[in-house]
């Protein structure tokens, strides 16, 4: 069975990165099955040409894991008509990723912090919390359907 | 990508993970050590010592099945945790809920 992910690499100058770079874009249906092979693709793009980091290459997967799974489950439902989006510029000195869902969005200033004694027993939310402490830098776009996260090569 | 259950000879169900624990697999690992308490087992290792990567929701698993063997009177341990994968459990302030051996055979000693 042919994957159901589109990739695409483009090795050109991204528009407003600042320098040349490589603009790697992937999109997914809103399958959880998918991830893991996503997350694969993306890392490997990430990090060709570049010095073997295994720091790095961990950070890539865990973030792009929870951002996938953020926008599957939380921003699609699961919904089988709608995709999510991978957007990755590798700048010589960091990564950029972009991750969106075709969702309403969601407020993540709403997020309780995960790791207070009262939140410790519970099974959910230390998504966000995980990618804010792996990354360098996290914004989201105005609707919060879009993550991007930012991580600087060492 | 998956999960192993073999039987110490001390008497220890361990529980193998396989590549990555993630969004898509959580409920295997769930079901699997779910059915292991139903059927008996009340001392449980869980080992890293193959995994590659754990999201939230690997996370989040493992604090379900600690409460659910806690629940049924048993005991839960986890090793084999690498640099990386211990990162996340440091981070998420996970590594004082769980009892973590370096090794499947520290963690078989201190049941």
């Amino acid at each position: 069975m042919p994957s159901p992910l589109r990739l695409c690499v483009r090795r050109s100058p991204a528009p407003g990165a600042g320098g040349a770079a490589t603009l790697v874009t992937l999109q997914l249906p809103s399958e959880v099955a998918c991830i893991e092979e996503a997350v694969e693709l993306v890392t490997r793009h990430c990090l060709a040409g570049h010095a073997s980091c295994r720091r790095t290459r961990f950070r890539l997967q865990v973030v792009l894991s929870e951002a996938l799974s953020n926008a599957i489950v939380r921003g699609n439902g699961e919904d089988g008509r709608k995709s999510v989006h991978v957007r990755a510029e590798l700048l010589a000195d960091a990564i950029r990723l972009v991750v969106t869902d075709e969702g309403p969005g969601f407020d993540p200033t709403a997020v309780p912090e995960p790791i207070r004694p009262d939140q410790l027993d519970e099974a959910n939310g230390r998504g966000l919390y995980l990618i804010r402490k792996l990354v360098d830098a996290v914004q989201f776009n105005e609707q919060g359907n879009s993550i991007c996260m930012t991580l600087r090569r060492p | 990508m998956g999960f192993s259950q073999t039987k110490d000879p001390s008497g220890v169900a361990v529980v193998q993970v396989e590549g990555q624990l993630i969004v898509g697999n959580r409920q295997e690992l769930k079901d699997l050590v779910q059915a292991a308490v139903a059927g008996g087992e009340r001392r449980i290792l869980i080992d890293f010592s193959r995994t590659g990567y754990i999201d939230s929701s690997g996370l989040g698993a493992l604090v379900s099945i600690s409460k659910r063997i806690r629940e049924a009177g048993g005991e839960l341990r986890l090793s084999g945790l690498n640099e990386d994968l211990r990162s996340l459990f440091e981070l998420t302030k996970l590594d004082t809920l769980f009892a973590i051996a370096g090794t499947p055979q520290q963690a078989l000693a201190s049941f």
